[in-house]
C-alpha cells in the first residue's frame, strides 16, 4: 500500500480507485480520456436536442389550418425506421465485439451491414420528407411543421454525419488496422451510434406515437 | 475480486469487457429487450383497450425505460467504480434535459392559459 490511499478522497476524485487519476501514476490513459471526453460531447448533443424537443412541443399545435400530426405521420414506416436503426445499433456492438479481436473480416462486415442499415432509415426518411414537401407540408407551411423538420431533420442530419464517419473508419480500419488510435476512434463512433438510436426512441415515441394516438 | 486486472476495471462507456460470448450475449439481451419495448409501444399506441388518456404518459414511460436499456446494454453503463465519471456525466445531462424541456413545456403552457384568449387565437398569435 502506497501513502497515496491514505489521503481521503476530496472534489473530483475517482470514486473506486486508490489514485486521484492525477496523482503518482500522471494523467489516465488515452483509452479513457478520449471516450469520457467524446461522452461528454454526445450528452451536451442530447441536450441540444432536448431544446429541440421541447419548441416542437410547444408548437405541435400550431398549425396555422395546414396539416396536424395525424394526417402527416404514417405508423408502418415510422416502424421500419425504427426496426433499421436498432439493427444497427445491434450490429455495430457486434462490429465492436470483432474489432477488440481484431478480426479484420467480421469487422468490415458487421461495419457495412450497420451502414446498410443507417442507409435504409435515412432513405425512409428522406421518402417521408420528400412525400411531405410535396403534399405542401413543408417546414414553412406552419410553425408546427418548422419545428418538426428541425427536430427530425436535426437527427437525420446527425445519422448521415455517422454515414460519412462510418464509411471513413471502413476505409482506415482497412487501410491502417487495428492500430490504438484507430479502435479509439471506432469507439467513439459506436457511442454516438447508439446515442443516435437514444434520441429516435425520443422522437418515434414523442412525435410519431403520440402524434397519431386517436 | 481483487484479483482483478486493473485494467479491465478501467472500461468507458461502450468499451465491452469478459468474454466474447457473454459480450454478444449481452448485445443480444439488448435488441430483445429494445424490441419487447418497441414492440409494446406500438401496440399501446394503436389499441383501443387502454384507458385513453393514460396512453401518452404510459408511452413515455416505455420510451424511457427503452433508454434505459439501450445505455445499459449498448452503452455500457454501470454502477462499477470504473464507471462513475461516466454516470456522473450522464446524470447531470439528464437534469440539463429535464430542465430544458420541463421548464419550457410548463412556462409555454401556463403562458398560453393565462393569455386570457381562446386556443384558436392563440393559435393565430403562435403563427408570427
Amino acid at each position: 500500500m502506497s501513502t497515496i490511499s491514505e489521503t481521503p478522497a476530496i472534489g473530483l476524485t475517482h470514486g473506486g480507485s486508490e489514485d486521484t487519476g492525477l496523482g503518482h501514476r500522471g494523467p489516465e490513459s488515452k483509452s479513457i480520456v478520449v471516450p469520457y471526453g467524446f461522452w461528454l460531447f454526445v450528452l451536451s448533443d442530447m441536450v441540444l436536442f432536448s431544446a429541440l424537443f421541447a419548441s416542437y412541443a410547444t408548437l405541435v399545435h400550431a398549425t396555422d389550418g395546414g396539416p396536424a400530426t395525424n394526417q402527416l405521420f404514417d405508423r408502418n414506416l415510422v416502424a421500419i425506421e425504427t426496426m433499421a436503426l436498432l439493427l444497427s445499433s445491434f450490429v455495430c456492438g457486434l462490429a465492436m465485439i470483432t474489432a477488440k479481436r481484431k478480426n479484420m473480416a467480421w469487422t468490415q462486415i458487421w461495419l457495412v451491414v450497420t451502414g446498410l442499415f443507417g442507409l435504409v432509415f435515412l432513405s425512409i426518411e428522406l421518402f417521408e420528407f420528400g412525400k411531405m414537401i410535396g403534399e405542401g407540408a413543408g417546414p414553412q407551411r406552419s410553425a408546427f411543421l418548422s419545428a418538426f423538420f428541425t427536430l427530425v431533420g436535426c437527427h437525420g442530419a446527425h445519422v448521415t454525419a455517422g454515414l460519412l464517419w462510418l464509411g471513413t473508419m471502413i476505409a482506415q480500419i482497412w487501410a491502417k488496422g487495428f492500430r490504438q488510435d484507430i479502435t479509439r476512434r471506432l469507439l467513439c463512433f459506436s457511442v454516438f451510434w447508439h446515442a443516435l438510436d437514444i434520441i429516435w426512441v425520443a422522437i418515434f415515441t414523442i412525435v410519431y406515437l403520440i402524434g397519431t394516438l386517436p | 475480486m481483487t484479483e482483478r486486472d486493473p485494467e479491465l476495471l478501467n472500461v468507458a462507456p461502450g468499451e465491452p469487457h469478459d468474454s466474447m460470448l457473454s459480450e454478444t450475449l449481452s448485445y443480444v439481451i439488448g435488441l430483445a429487450l429494445a424490441l419487447i419495448l418497441t414492440g409494446i409501444s406500438f401496440w399501446v399506441a394503436s389499441t383501443s383497450v387502454l384507458w385513453g388518456p393514460g396512453v401518452a404518459t404510459g408511452l413515455v414511460v416505455l420510451a424511457i425505460a427503452q433508454m434505459g436499456v439501450h445505455l445499459v446494454f449498448f452503452l455500457h453503463i454501470t454502477s462499477g467504480p470504473d464507471n462513475t465519471n461516466n454516470v456522473l456525466a450522464l446524470a447531470f445531462g439528464v437534469l440539463i434535459v429535464f430542465l430544458v424541456m420541463v421548464g419550457t413545456i410548463w412556462i409555454m403552457a401556463h403562458m398560453n392559459a393565462n393569455m386570457g384568449v381562446s386556443p384558436e387565437l392563440m393559435n393565430l398569435q403562435m403563427q408570427h
